[in-house]
């Protein structure tokens, strides 16, 4: 049997995959025309083209693979022409090959409204590769640049824009919201001011009736008499089936453009197939990879005579890369006589979400997320497989959340539901791939091939090998690294049992071979967090990562910052002239950091202990700036001078940094105390925070900054100073003793099962009965308390460490290069 | 020893931390000398990180990975076999060069095959 393919795409290459599974090489031939100049890869990641540098990257397969699989492969060259009498093609360069069956995946083509002077440079497409070439290229020069198309792919386009760096980007749209056909107009009004926070101008009803500009585009005239002046539009205002060689050879197209297929993705020809964008299923072209992917397993099983048939499919999308949640599941827009609407609105946090049930409330029918779409993968199936609702509706858009919630849903999925819908790949399926010992999101992956494409599916994949796992009564063992078989929490309890102090003990003991950067850093935290010993001493020093091991951070061009310890960002006049004169001596850039204290950067290694010498002689001590330890306790300036202030926050927040300086933990830890609930130091975005209440301390814990900000949860209210201390000793030790490496308070609690309430009981209530002892470990901690730097400083062994070459000591490192900006030097940019 | 080598003397083994690395200077190149001090292996490297071109390697923590000794840069722990110079994580890194080791009594020599001068520590 011969096959031949024509395109290249997203479609054609899975054909292809699909065809090979079934049919070996010594039983059909396969050839494959693609127009493209590159073989097949992955469009729909093609604003990733943007942020990796190759090409490469995207690829479906390597060129190789088609070697590999038997498949002649001809990119660079289209068809012409197709003879069905004969069964031939024809294509561009002179080729010609006879077919039994020939699959038409041509794809689609950017729709682009005839307008007039649309032709004008500064106006591309969005579609393959080369169309992102040009747009970078052309990019720099452009300072207003807006998309025409407030779609799935206007939006994406419009954020890589941003991205780009161009300064005013707008969204064009024609109908009156955003994402018309998945969004509703109160859905439209959340996104649009979420969109407008991101830089993005959106402005709909809005019919652009010209292009302005001599050669290149200057602007946009619309219908109702308004412009806008422009240096760049990219169009992106719908797709444009690829029906033209159909149509050619006489094959039925549909009036809007598609080639009309059956079922089973025949076209009037039983003998040629469509699939993908270019094919029209009962009136519907699918713009989303997905359904063409079922396509190619219709086309692929009807050819060896397996038929299947092709019923339709779900358009639930999530939006992705745009830094806002946007996704619509099911059926956004039911007739309005079928079902009733639930609604959940924050309009402060900019979360929107609706989900449509069925009239007897037993079923979900589809929905609209914007703004918090984690629920995506849950609704979805839920709709799909028809699961019953609860009894009220309502508790599953605000019913418990976090993994474990996640963890429950999980369970009640059938086998067959389909949790990848690109690869079709169902529950069931990886049910049996993690009995048959794939246990990693990896081999799950490589086995089942779910979560390969568009990665949408990723979490709840790995809830269920988790929750499959579970299921086997197999524990799951989250084992540290290749050298230790054991987790951190085991660990930590082995090296306290065996009383370990050294890295290469705790080797000899639990581990084998030389270790490596990962349990380094991991056994170092855990025996500086039982012992709290000076961590470059007792053969620990090359354990530590390696900002441990220099006592501060490394910076581009291979200085250091230095960064002393300023309790509560509480500071006085002859200590800030310390700073001055120290940084102005060793030559250093200053800076107020984001926590309430002063980064001096670029240090040459050689200078580190000189620096801190003068900084402990006026009464500084380290930072642990560079440390798995606790940072600042932020303060806000409190009852002393504020008019609302309900207690000293500057007080407590130095006795709390004082008695936790120094302390290494899992990850990083915060603090801050706000002297009333205006909350001016920020304390519920912290590890642990505190805010003064006219009858004590409100004590939040588990709050985040960085890329997934957090706030903290209250966890006792209205405490004395004291027993807040003792909650804190008891939270902290608990944290350290059972988290995950470098897990922030934050993740912790997200995973911790019971979630708050839990942490509650056990800090509060005391429900393990640990708490003696956790307070007992703490004390021990803060009684072995010393300043690292002061040791370093005091001892020649150590200090003769911080030298940059080993046989040339008193020398710096040459290479390290300074620029000058704004009065004072930076980092050379690195290459 | 094989007389087609030169031979530097580095330092002495005391300068050297245990399974830690340290950075010779060797006219106006930089090299990185490590001493896996569990198994009496000695390692040299070029100290240059290709990655952002970084005089760092020396800095990095060392260890194995499936037997095999490797660094990894301070900077974005990007690991590199000792043994070869191939970047272990991340396959369209750039190698980088090593060096054969001698030890005589505490004495340590780093071999080089050209003079000086002709030492490429970059590899971009
Ligand atoms: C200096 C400073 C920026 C500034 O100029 O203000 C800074 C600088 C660095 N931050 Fe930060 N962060 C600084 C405040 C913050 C804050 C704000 C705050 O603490 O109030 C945050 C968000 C709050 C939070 O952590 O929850 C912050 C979130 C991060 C994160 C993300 C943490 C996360 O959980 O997502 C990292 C990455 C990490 O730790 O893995 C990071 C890492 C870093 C590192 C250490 C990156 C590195 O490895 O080189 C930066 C080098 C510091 C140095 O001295 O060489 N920095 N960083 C601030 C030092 C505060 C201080 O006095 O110690
Ligand atoms: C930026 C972007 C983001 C997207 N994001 C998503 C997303 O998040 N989720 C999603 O589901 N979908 C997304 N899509 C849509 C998805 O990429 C398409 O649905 C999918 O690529 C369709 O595959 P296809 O093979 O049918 O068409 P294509 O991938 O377009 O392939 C058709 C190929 O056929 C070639 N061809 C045409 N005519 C001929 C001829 N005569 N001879 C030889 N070759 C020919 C074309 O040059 C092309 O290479 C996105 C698309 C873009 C552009
Ligand atoms: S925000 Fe990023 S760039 Fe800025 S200091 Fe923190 S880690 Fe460095
Ligand atoms: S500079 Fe070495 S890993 Fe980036």
């Amino acid at each position: 049997m011969k096959i031949v393919v024509i395109g290249n795409g997203m479609v054609g290459y899975k054909f292809c995959e699909k065809l090979r599974a079934k049919l070996p090489f010594e039983e059909a031939e396969l050839i494959v025309f693609g127009e493209e100049p590159r073989v097949a890869y992955d469009r729909v990641h093609l604003t990733d083209y943007f942020t990796h540098a190759s090409p490469n990257e995207l690829e479906m397969q390597p060129r190789s693979w088609y070697n590999e699989q038997h498949i002649i492969l001809y990119t660079g060259d289209p068809v012409v022409q197709i003879d069905r009498e004969n069964k031939v093609v024809h294509s561009y360069k002179g080729r010609e090959e006879s077919y039994d069956y020939l699959v038409l995946a041509t794809g689609s083509s950017a729709f682009v409204p005839p307008l007039p002077g649309i032709e004008k440079e500064g106006v591309f497409v969005y579609r393959t590769i080369e169309d992102l070439e040009l747009i970078k290229d052309y990019a720099p020069k452009a300072t207003q640049a807006a998309v025409m198309g407030g779609g799935l792919l206007g939006l994406e386009a419009a954020k890589a824009l941003l991205d780009l760096g161009v300064q005013n980007t707008h969204v064009i749209e024609y109908a009156s919201r955003l994402m018309p056909r998945q969004i509703d107009h109160n859905g439209h009004l959340v996104l649009q001011s979420k969109l407008a926070a991101l830089g993005l101008e959106i402005h709909t009803n809005k019919a652009a009736i010209e292009i302005t500009g001599a050669q290149a585009i200057t602007g946009i005239q619309f219908a109702d008499e308004s412009t806008m002046e422009l240096d760049l539009l990219i169009i992106s205002a719908g797709i444009k089936p690829r029906d033209e060689l159909a149509k050619l050879a006489g094959l039925e197209t549909g009036s809007r453009g598609g080639i009309i297929v059956n079922d089973h993705m025949q076209t009037t020809d039983p003998h040629i197939f469509a699939i993908g964008e270019c094919a029209l299923h009962k009136g519907m072209i699918y713009g989303l990879v997905a359904p063409g992917y079922e396509m190619a397993e219709v086309a692929a099983s009807t050819i060896i005579d397996e038929p299947i048939q092709f019923n339709g499919f779900d358009m639930s999308t999530k939006l992705k890369l745009i830094g806002v949640d946007v996704a619509s599941f099911g059926d956004p827009f039911p007739p309005s006589t079928e079902f009733r609407a639930i609604v959940f609105e924050d309009s402060l946090q900019g979360i929107y979400k609706r989900i449509n049930v069925s009239n007897d409330g037993k079923y979900l029918l589809g929905g609209i997320l914007i703004g918090d779409a984690a629920d995506y993968n849950m609704l979805l199936q839920t709709t799909k497989n028809k699961i019953q609702l609860p009894l009220n509706p309502q508790d599953i858009l605000i019913g418990p959340r976090g993994e474990g919630a996640q963890n429950a849903g999980v369970q009640n999925l059938p086998n067959d539901a389909i949790v990848c819908s690109c690869e079709s790949v169902t529950k069931g399926d990886i049910v049996a791939a993690v009995k048959n010992g794939h246990e990693t999101f990896n081999a799950v992956k490589k086995c089942t091939k779910a979560g390969s494409c568009c990665g949408g599916c990723t979490p709840m994949v790995k809830d269920i090998i988790q929750y499959t796992m579970i299921a086997e009564g197999k524990y799951i063992r989250n084992v540290v690294c290749e050298h230790f078989q054991y987790s951190r929490q085991e660990l930590f309890d082995l090296i306290k049992i065996k009383n370990l102090h050294a890295y290469d003990e705790v080797l000899d003991t639990y581990g084998h071979g030389d270790g490596c950067e990962i349990c380094k850093p991991v056994i170092s935290s855990i025996i500086a967090s039982l012992w709290n010993d000076m961590i470059l001493q007792k053969g620990n020093e090359t354990a530590q990562d390696s900002n441990d091991r220099f006592l501060a951070n490394i910076q581009k061009g291979g200085t250091y910052s230095v960064v002393p310890r300023i309790p509560g960002g509480e500071i006085t006049p002859q200590k800030l002239a310390v700073i001055a004169a120290v940084a102005e001596k060793y030559n250093l850039y200053t800076k107020i950091t984001g926590g309430q204290r002063i980064d001096m950067f670029g240090a040459h290694v050689n200078d580190l202990p000189n620096i801190w010498q003068e900084l402990i002689a006026a009464g500084f001590e380290s930072g642990h700036a560079y440390g798995k330890a606790l940072r600042t306790v932020k303060s806000c300036v409190g009852s002393t001078w504020c008019r609302f202030g309900l207690h000293d926050s500057v007080s407590f927040a130095i006795r709390v940094e004082e008695r936790y300086r120094g302390l290494r933990a899992p990850h990083k830890m915060k603090s801050a105390v706000s002297g009333c609930i205006r909350e001016c130091a920020e304390a519920q975005s912290k590890d642990f925070g505190i805010i003064a209440t006219d009858k004590g301390w409100n004590l939040y814990v588990c709050g985040n900054g960085g890329s997934k900000p957090q706030h903290a949860k209250l966890l006792a209210a209205d405490l004395d100073s004291d027993t807040c201390i003792r909650y804190i000793d008891r939270f902290l030790m608990f944290y350290i003793k059972t988290a995950d490496p470098l897990t922030r308070t934050a993740t912790w609690l997200n995973k911790l099962d019971g979630g708050i309430e839990y942490l509650r009981n056990v800090v509060v209530n005391d429900s393990l009965g640990v708490a003696a002892e956790l307070e007992a470990s703490m004390q021990h901690l803060v009684d072995h308390y010393k300043c690292e730097w002061r040791e370093v400083v005091e001892n020649p062994a150590l200090r003769k460490r911080f030298s940059h070459f080993v046989n040339a000591p008193a020398e710096k490192d040459p290479t390290v290069n300074f620029e000058q900006m704004r009065d004072q030097k930076r980092a050379v940019e690195w290459k | 020893m094989s007389s087609e080598f030169s031979w530097f003397l580095a330092c002495r083994v005391q300068d050297v931390p245990a399974n830690g690395g340290v950075c010779v200077k060797y006219a106006n190149t930089q090299i990185a000398l490590f001493h896996f001090t569990r198994t009496g292996q000695w390692f040299a490297t070029q100290n240059l990180c290709p990655h952002k071109h970084q005089m760092a390697l020396s800095r990095g923590m060392i260890g194995s990975h499936a037997g095999e000794p490797k660094v990894a840069c301070p900077f974005h722990k990007k690991t590199f076999s000792l043994k070869d110079g191939r970047c272990i994580s991340d396959e369209t890194e750039c190698h980088i060069q090593t060096y054969p080791v001698r030890i005589e009594g505490d004495d340590i020599f780093i071999g080089f095959t050209a003079q000086p001068a002709f030492i490429q520590t970059s590899t971009h």
